[in-house]
């Protein structure tokens, strides 16, 4: 009488095959991911044949570099989405954010007042979502969705024009290139602050989500949210702690990304969202929730990265078409999702 | 006796959906008229016979909001939602410009029927693209709509390579700048338009089922309703009528803008469809009560330009009012006001059982 | 078995939700290392009272003291602390996540840099060790596992924070017999190691099988407590249902029986219809103008079946059979074009479009049939209308009131509008009179005996004994989610008969059963049926 089902239940350590085969087959993220490296990969092995100078420092280091912010909100989205919600907001409040805090620089804010402001800022505009949220019981899309309006119409309110930061300003230094390897000429691996500050966050977001109780929630909640409410998880605790980490982290974005640029306005960030929930879904975040590694969000925004890479080396695509290949690659990925999760249904 | 009539009519007058957005426009406007007393003043062009002034003008821009806010209607009443409508209008837009450049009759009412047949066609064919997302392959609307919101503009931009095209041809620019009697023509055939769709709505059994999966897609189910040739429907529709507002957008100007021709509209559907009384989570909806809202939303455009205010903010002022409304319509703040006290500490999902099965 | 203080004591229980009152001055007490059944039919109070003692629900008023102490639980974190835990029907564990951590959610083992895997997932195998599960890998996801393997790791994450009260609601519903005896092993062990164990289930052989005591509610009052031995099943139906033997005896069928010819041709014919986890291999057969009633307990698959013959449920194994001619009914939409209607017994959840008119929610069914785009005209709208809501007595018989504005009976009789109205020739009520007041009661009851006599196949679902008597032509008796007799009434026929086919089943059905089950019957079984005729009951059905 035997109590499980085909899979034989053996208490020895299974070899290195055999978990592999285990992951894959109970997990909706494993083989997206994996794709994910496999597509980042051979894009970066179509691209040196195709185009060439792809496989070399500057070429990566300016990836890492000009996606660092990308990552971030990357890494944002999937502690929303593994939640089963969604957050459209992460645009708007990179918009507000960083007009915001460019402003209260030139206005002579000691800059990490300002830093530490606009992060504050979108932490306030993801509480805001997560209120709505839990207590109100608002969708997520349709509270992020209210959020990206008024984020975007409060930057508006703030500017219209381009606000430039002093160029004096400390804040510039996150995106000060530091060069790691000399290589010949202008090939050389260098790396910013940003970056590492970009690599920091995914290693906290790893941290949180694999080894805290609030991350294991976190998944719980995707899971089954009737169900974690009945073990005793702090489940609405949780739900507004994702919106506000997420607001949090595009407020961080904003700082990485006003760094580089030196300057901040209003239409800044129109249409990442889909990037950063592009970025997730390719890195193997389920949308619909309960499955996603941080791990291969970050896989999802370099592939995101190298894509525009490559497109602007081709120059036969013109860079309008982006948006289009960026919502297809999105709607195949979840198209995939969905074919996977019906089959197990 | 009198004064329990008079009462009760005014009861049931305030109950109707549109009457808060009636009084949120006569507020705007007496604000304007504020500042300037000759505000709602309309007089006859003497060149040509047209009704000019500012409530003229009001008229005209409602026009395309009018559509998206119908079609959003529909869609919203059976729990989805659109957020493709800006995006199409660009669409439609770009195709009614590149279409007019390219074939360069000025002036053949052919051509510009031609014209707005195909922006109608392929808006049509990108809702149904919608329509087939959620209704056959299940996908939760806002993401299905999402990504064509996003990549929907891109699509107009390759369909003209980038450029804000613009065209010539009189019988296409009469439609969005044209007078009939003097009225603006957009006008007219935005009204006729919501006319013929509420006619079709309520005259077809078709705004009832979609009240039916809207409010409880279980019992409708079991009644035997069929549901995916209505989402068909009602995703087709919103793409056809963003296709209008697009073709009425673009045609005032004989130009479309790849970034700015319905940016953020698909806020002004939602919002016009809330203020018409309609609920975001599906079931009834007002095509009057969207009217009124789409009319509503013209008068505080214009308002806020009118009051010196930056346009660029104004989305900001109506996610406010979204949220604001979100926040009556749901249940926690509905209770509060009906001063129920609940015993119940877990979610709702337990409450549907223990009265099933206690 | 038994100690002297009880580890938990609920005195005069009262909860109330609008318009209802859940559970009215209610006691209970749980002791340690003792199996105790909550019993109950629908409406009991059963669901209530758990979720009081789990924290889900705020008491109004009344006392919950747990190992002595009183105590008042804001959340379901405060019953967990207190010791109380609870094990779900439907598997509340999440399945995206490991079968360890699944065990352990909430209680993970932190090290120096935030929670020790290896040492979390060793103390999972410890709890499930005390279930005999020690095997398992609990890397592996939860959804490899069976439901019934889920159920028991859901228990172990109970042994997990030292559970002193374990509540079991409903566990063996979706088990078969193999899986429910290692279910009942499992908690013999946790019972002799001094847990208490809380059963609610409404599989009789399962109580008298595996519990020392019960306690019974109805209608949200408390009936009773006693030792199952002391006990046995005519008794324990009665107190149910509330109605003593001979008041039982006494209710008889009125029904005239229409003579009919033996070789008349069945209009609907199932044939070994089965669905997995909620209906066993039957065999039914419907006459035109027949009036077939099911009865069984609550749980017995009644609502299942008939959602199978409608088209509300796929069937996995079986025909059915319309007018002699195999098909196969896909959808409600389907059955209805084949002139089947179906009346659900949650006319809230399923039944009425609460925010539309009495109208609206009466001709929806036709129009649905014809499609959006041929709407009725209004003047046949009216029509039909009028008919029902005159033939029903609706009231108030106003079609544009909005039907979630009308008591419950109303709203069935609009319901009962609706399907009428399609002119069905086979039309299932599944539950028609629950929940509504006694005239609205027998105002439908008067209707389906017309409809009958009409020449409409009406197939009546009740947990109302007394109800099916008195409208069937024929009843088909229901247990355990199989079809296990059939009575052609007449007078003479008395619910008593229903009751004894459901009470005598468990011994036959059980000795064929047993065939594979290896091992011999556990020794407290004997004890507790000592007395009764019945004999050799086993956890097994």
């Amino acid at each position: 009488m035997s109590l499980t089902t085909e899979t034989p239940a053996v208490a020895e350590v299974p070899g290195p095959v055999d978990r592999i085969r285990r992951l894959i087959t109970a997990n909706p993220s494993v083989l997206p991911t994996i794709a994910s490296v496999v597509i980042f990969v051979g894009m970066i092995v179509y691209g040196e044949t195709a185009y060439g100078r792809i496989v070399q420092y500057s070429t990566l280091s300016n990836l890492l570099i000009n996606n660092a912010h990308l990552i971030v909100l990357a890494v944002a989205l999937t502690f929303v989405i593994v939640t089963g919600g969604i957050d459209l907001s992460v645009g708007s409040i990179i918009a507000f954010s960083s007009v915001a805090g460019v402003m209260l620089a030139n206005a002579g804010w000691h800059p990490l007042l300002v830093i530490v402001a606009m992060i504050g800022f979108g932490a306030l505009f993801g509480l805001v979502s997560g209120i709505l949220i839990r207590y109100f019981n608002v969708q997520p899309f349709i509270a992020t969705l209210a959020m990206m309006f008024l984020g975007r119409g409060l930057a508006s309110l703030l500017s219209t024009k381009p606000e430039r930061l002093p160029e004096e300003s400390p804040i510039r230094w996150i995106s000060d290139k530091i060069k790691i390897v000399d290589g010949p000429k202008v090939n050389d691996l260098t790396i910013t602050p940003a970056v590492m500050i970009a690599v920091l966050v995914v290693l906290a977001a790893f941290f949180v989500l694999h080894r805290t109780r609030t991350g294991r929630t976190v998944y719980a909640i995707g899971g089954s949210e009737s169900s974690a409410l009945l073990m005793g998880l702090p489940v609405h605790r949780t739900k507004v702690l994702v919106y506000v980490i997420s607001g949090a982290l595009s407020g961080l974005a904003a700082v990485l990304y006003t760094s580089r640029l030196g300057t901040a306005q209003n239409i800044t960030g129109i249409g990442w969202e889909l990037d950063a929930i592009a970025a997730a879904v390719i890195g193997g975040t389920v949308l619909t929730g309960a499955y996603g590694y941080v791990l291969g969000s970050v896989v999802g925004a370099l592939v995101l990265g190298l894509m525009n890479v490559l497109i602007t080396r081709d120059g036969g695509i013109p860079p309008e078409m982006t948006t289009i290949i960026t919502g297809g690659i999105l709607l195949v990925f979840v198209l995939l999702q969905r074919a996977v999760t019906r089959k197990k249904e | 006796m009198n004064a329990a009539t008079t009462t009760s009519a005014w009861r049931d007058l305030i109950r109707k959906p549109f009457f808060w957005g009636i009084v949120a426009i006569v507020a705007l406007l007496a604000l304007n008229v504020l500042k300037d007393p000759g505000y709602l003043a309309i007089s006859i062009n003497p060149n040509n016979g047209n009704l000019v002034g500012n409530l003229i003008d009001i008229l005209r821009q409602a026009a395309p909001i009018m559509m998206i806010a119908i079609g959003m209607s529909l869609v919203i009443a059976t729990a989805g939602i659109d957020l493709s409508v800006g995006s199409l209008m660009a669409v439609s837009g770009a195709v009614s410009m590149e279409f007019l450049k390219n074939v360069g009759d000025s002036s053949s009412a052919g051509v510009a029927l031609a014209a707005v047949g195909l922006s109608l066609l392929i808006t049509g064919i990108l809702g149904a693209v919608n329509g087939v997302l959620v209704a056959y392959v299940g996908l939760q609307p806002f993401i299905a709509t999402l990504v064509l919101m996003l990549a929907g503009r891109g699509v107009a931009k390759v369909i003209t390579g980038g450029q804000n095209t613009a065209a010539t041809n009189d019988p296409y620019r009469w439609i969005a700048n044209g007078y009939v009697i003097g009225v603006p023509v957009v006008f007219i055939l935005a009204l006729g338009i919501v006319l013929a769709v509420g006619w079709v709505v309520r005259r077809s059994a078709l705004g009832l089922m979609i009240e039916a999966i809207g409010i409880n897609p279980k019992a409708s189910r079991m009644a035997g309703i069929k549901p995916r040739g209505l989402l068909m429907t009602a995703y087709i529709l919103s793409g056809v009528l963003a296709g209008v507002a697009g073709i009425m957008s673009v045609g005032s100007v004989m130009t479309v803008d790849i970034s700015r021709t319905g940016y953020q509209l698909e806020l002004d559907a939602i919002l016009a469809v809330v203020i018409g009384g309609a609920s975001l989570m599906g079931g009834k909806f007002s095509l009057s009560g969207a009217f009124v809202g789409a009319l509503l939303i013209a008068t505080l455009d214009k308002t806020v330009l009118y009051l010196g205010v930056s346009s660029s903010a104004t989305p900001a002022f109506k996610a406010i009012v979204i949220i604001l409304i979100c926040l009556l319509q749901s249940e926690r703040v509905r209770a509060w006001f009906q001063g129920r006290r609940k015993t119940i500490i877990a979610p709702r999902v337990e409450t549907a059982k223990e009265e099933v099965t206690a | 078995m038994t100690e002297e203080l009880p580890i938990v004591q609920m005195q005069g229980i009262s909860i109330e939700f609008p318009g209802v009152k859940a559970l009215d001055n209610v006691d209970f007490r749980l002791f340690q290392g003792e199996v105790h059944a909550l019993m109950g039919e629908n409406g009991a109070g059963k669901s209530t009272l758990i979720k009081a003692l789990t924290g889900v629900y705020r008491i109004d008023s009344g006392s919950i003291a747990v190992v002595g102490q009183e105590r008042s639980f804001t959340g379901t974190g405060d019953a967990q602390d207190a010791g109380i835990s609870t094990v779900y029907q439907e598997v509340n564990l999440a399945p995206n996540l490991s079968i360890g951590e699944n065990v352990m959610l909430g209680h993970e083992i932190h090290g120096l840099f935030g929670i020790n895997w290896r040492a979390t997932h060793r103390a999972a195998t410890e709890a499930l060790a005390r279930l005999g599960l020690e095997h398992l890998d609990t890397h592996k996801p939860l959804s490899t596992l069976s439901i019934a393997v889920q159920q028991l790791v859901a228990i172990s994450r109970a042994m997990a924070i030292k559970a002193k009260v374990l509540i079991l609601d409903e566990p063996t519903s979706s088990l078969d017999a193999a899986e429910v005896e290692g279910l009942f092993a499992i908690m013999r062990s946790l019972r002799d190691q001094g847990v208490a164990i809380l059963f609610v289930s409404h599989f009789l052989d399962q109580i008298y099988a595996i519990s020392d005591r019960l306690t019974v509610l109805r209608n949200g009052q408390y009936e009773g407590e006693y030792l199952t031995r002391d006990l046995d099943r005519h008794a324990l139906i009665s107190k149910m249902i509330g109605k003593d033997l001979d008041a039982l005896k006494s209710l008889g069928g009125n029904r005239r029986t229409s003579p009919r010819t033996a070789d008349e041709a069945p209009l609907l014919s199932a044939s070994g219809i089965a669905r997995r986890g909620s209906v066993e291999a039957t065999d039914i057969d419907i006459r035109p103008g027949e009036v077939v009633g099911f009865a069984g307990l609550l749980g017995s698959g009644r609502t299942e079946l008939a959602r199978l013959l409608y088209g509300a449920d796929r069937p996995d194994e079986g025909t059915i059979s319309l007018k002699g001619r195999r098909t196969e009914i896909k959808s409600p939409a389907d059955g209805l074009a084949k002139r089947i209607a179906f009346s659900t017994e949650n006319r809230r959840d399923e039944g009425i479009i609460g925010d539309l008119t009495v109208r609206e929610n009466i001709i929806l069914a036709v129009q649905a049939e014809r499609g959006w785009a041929r709407p009725i005209p209004r003047r046949e709208q009216d029509a039909i209308v009028e008919k029902y809501i005159s033939a029903l007595n609706v009231r108030p018989a106003d079609p544009n009131r909005m039907i979630r504005n009308l008591s419950g009976g109303n709203q069935q009789k609009v319901l009962l509008g609706r399907w009428l109205a399609t002119e069905p020739e086979l039309l299932i009520l599944d539950e028609p009179t629950r929940g509504i007041d006694v005239g609205a009661k027998a105002e439908i009851q008067e209707a389906v005996a017309e409809l009958a006599e009409g020449g409409v196949a009406v197939v009546f679902v009740s947990s109302e004994l007394e109800e099916v008597v008195r409208l069937s032509e024929r009843i088909v008796v229901l247990k355990d989610h199989r079809k296990i007799g059939e009575i052609q009434n007449g007078p003479g026929v008395t619910a008593q008969e229903i009751v004894d086919i459901i009470a005598a089943h468990g011994t036959d059905a059980a000795a064929d059963d047993l065939g594979d089950v290896e091992g011999a019957l556990p020794d407290t079984i004997a004890e507790t049926t000592a007395e009764s005729d019945m004999t050799a009951e086993q956890g097994a059905r």
